[in-house]
């Protein structure tokens, strides 16, 4: 192990976390609607998803050879500006779950690596175009395709259904549900894991603990796997409220019309080659199976919220991953360590925060809203 | 740069034709359910007809569910 030096154990140790904060904040992409519905309890609903996304973990061989995409230069990335990037990502992505936003992992780890990239090799290791392609597009074009899709469904679920006996109908896409939001979980599970995974090898590939074009070992995979896996059972209650209750009240057929939107949408996509979020796909189906029942209330201002969140996410993770690189630039191990202090108390701060107004298994359905405040929100069937 | 409008529009096509498929004919054999399941309450309904058609649609949609898992996984590829 003479090749594990500080940096690299720091940057696996960074990178693990970044694939919890991953899990956790993005279980609400497959189980939020299912959860809404009551198709599947909370607690059940989490484990399912955590155990497809450590099976897809496992799964999946084709682990991602770059780190990026192409989206940075990956000649030019240290592991020092792999940890500044991770750093960026894992906060942001604590903080919009603080707040109950559903951003996407995806673009808070790109934003920080671009950040880092820019600070430590200057701005022409960011390929701009690539920016454009593999994450401006798909990101407009994913929730929109996914929207219209589940809109449709939805539209047509209820008419066809329309006069038939109102329980048999919502036990059946209750039983639907189970299955359309378990494929979400597994798809989810064979990409993001791989993330981490790719970051984790190409890390230990450059300091020369494995060969070139080494696959990633055992402990690798493994490991990867569990971080997403207990993050996805640990639930991001928080996000899984503002996406399953926030947005629209879901019935039965419209989740079951949304999380099928998403799988056609994410396998399709990744079929063909699309980058894309699976946050961002998931969001524009519940809006689009909103918007297909007649009469079903959308809340603008939190699909308004979630619309920034998105468009900031990129941005911010890239000026924290930026300021980290600066610091771990130019204060070596130091520099890396207090990064890293800094990066934990922070995290920690935003934990303590959320205690404030805990969101749990228990109280998940209980409103629509996320708030911070301590007093007790006010009920959904009084408010709405 | 370089934009795969071709590869943009297979996916929406795609994504459009096959979600509003699936959710129609599990649609469908929910409808087939509910014929069954009246059937049981009053009746004189014809309750082979719903259990056939809810098979049927059912059976088509674990169909596409075994597409979809082939092609989440590689080793299937």
């Amino acid at each position: 192990m003479d090749h594990i030096t500080f940096l690299v154990a720091v940057v696996i140790v960074t990178a693990l976390a970044f694939d919890f904060t991953n899990g956790f904040h993005d279980t609400a992409n497959a189980m939020a609607t299912s959860i809404a519905t009551g198709a599947l309890a909370p607690r059940t609903a989490v484990l399912i998803s955590g155990v497809l996304n450590v099976v897809g973990a496992f799964l999946s061989t084709e682990v991602a050879k770059t780190i990026s995409g192409g989206i940075v230069d990956d000649t030019l990335v240290t592991p020092g500006m792999i940890f500044a990037g991770l750093v960026g990502a894992i906060l942001w992505n604590l903080l919009t779950w603080l707040v109950g936003l559903p951003s996407s992992s995806s673009h808070a780890l790109f934003g920080g690596l671009i950040g880092a990239v820019w600070v430590g090799a200057g701005s022409h290791g960011v390929n701009f175009d690539k920016v454009v392609e593999k994450v401006l597009v798909p990101a407009v074009a994913s929730p929109v395709v996914a929207g219209v899709a589940a809109l449709l469904a939805t539209y047509l679920a209820y008419r066809l259904t329309d006069r038939a006996r109102k329980e048999s109908v919502t036990k059946g896409f209750r039983v639907g549900q189970i299955a359309s939001a378990s494929l979400v979980s597994l798809a989810h599970g064979t990409n993001d894991a791989q993330k981490t995974m790719g970051v984790i090898t190409l890390t230990l590939i450059s300091a020369g603990a494995l060969g070139h074009d080494a696959g990633p070992p055992l402990w690798v995979i493994a490991s990867a796997g569990l971080a997403i896996g207990l993050g996805t059972y640990l639930g991001g209650w928080r996000i899984i409220r503002t996406m399953g209750k926030g947005l629209t009240e879901i019935q039965s057929p419209q989740g079951f019309a949304a999380e099928t939107a998403s799988t056609t949408v994410i396998l399709t996509s990744a079929h063909l080659g699309f980058a894309l979020s699976t946050t961002q796909v998931a969001s524009g189906s519940i809006l689009g199976a909103g918007l297909g029942r007649r009469l079903a209330e959308v809340r603008w201002g939190v699909a308004g919220r979630m619309a920034v969140a998105w468009v900031i996410t990129l941005p911010a993770a890239a000026l924290v991953g930026g300021l980290a690189a600066a610091v771990v630039q130019n204060g070596g191990d130091l520099g890396t360590a207090v990064v890293a202090l800094v990066g934990a108390a922070l995290a920690a701060g935003i934990v303590a925060l959320s205690r404030r107004n805990s969101v749990h298994a228990h109280n998940v359905n209980d409103t629509h809203e996320v708030t911070l405040r301590t007093e007790p929100p006010a009920k959904v069937g009084a408010a709405a | 740069m370089h934009l795969d409008w071709t590869a943009l529009g297979q996916v929406t096509a795609v994504s459009l034709g096959v979600t509003v498929a699936v959710v129609v004919v599990f649609a469908l054999g929910v409808l087939g359910l509910a014929r069954l399941e009246g059937a049981r309450e009053h009746p004189g309904g014809s309750s082979a007809l719903g259990l056939g058609q809810a098979a049927l649609c059912f059976l088509a949609c674990a169909a596409v569910v075994a597409y979809g898992i082939y092609l989440i996984v590689p080793q299937f590829h």
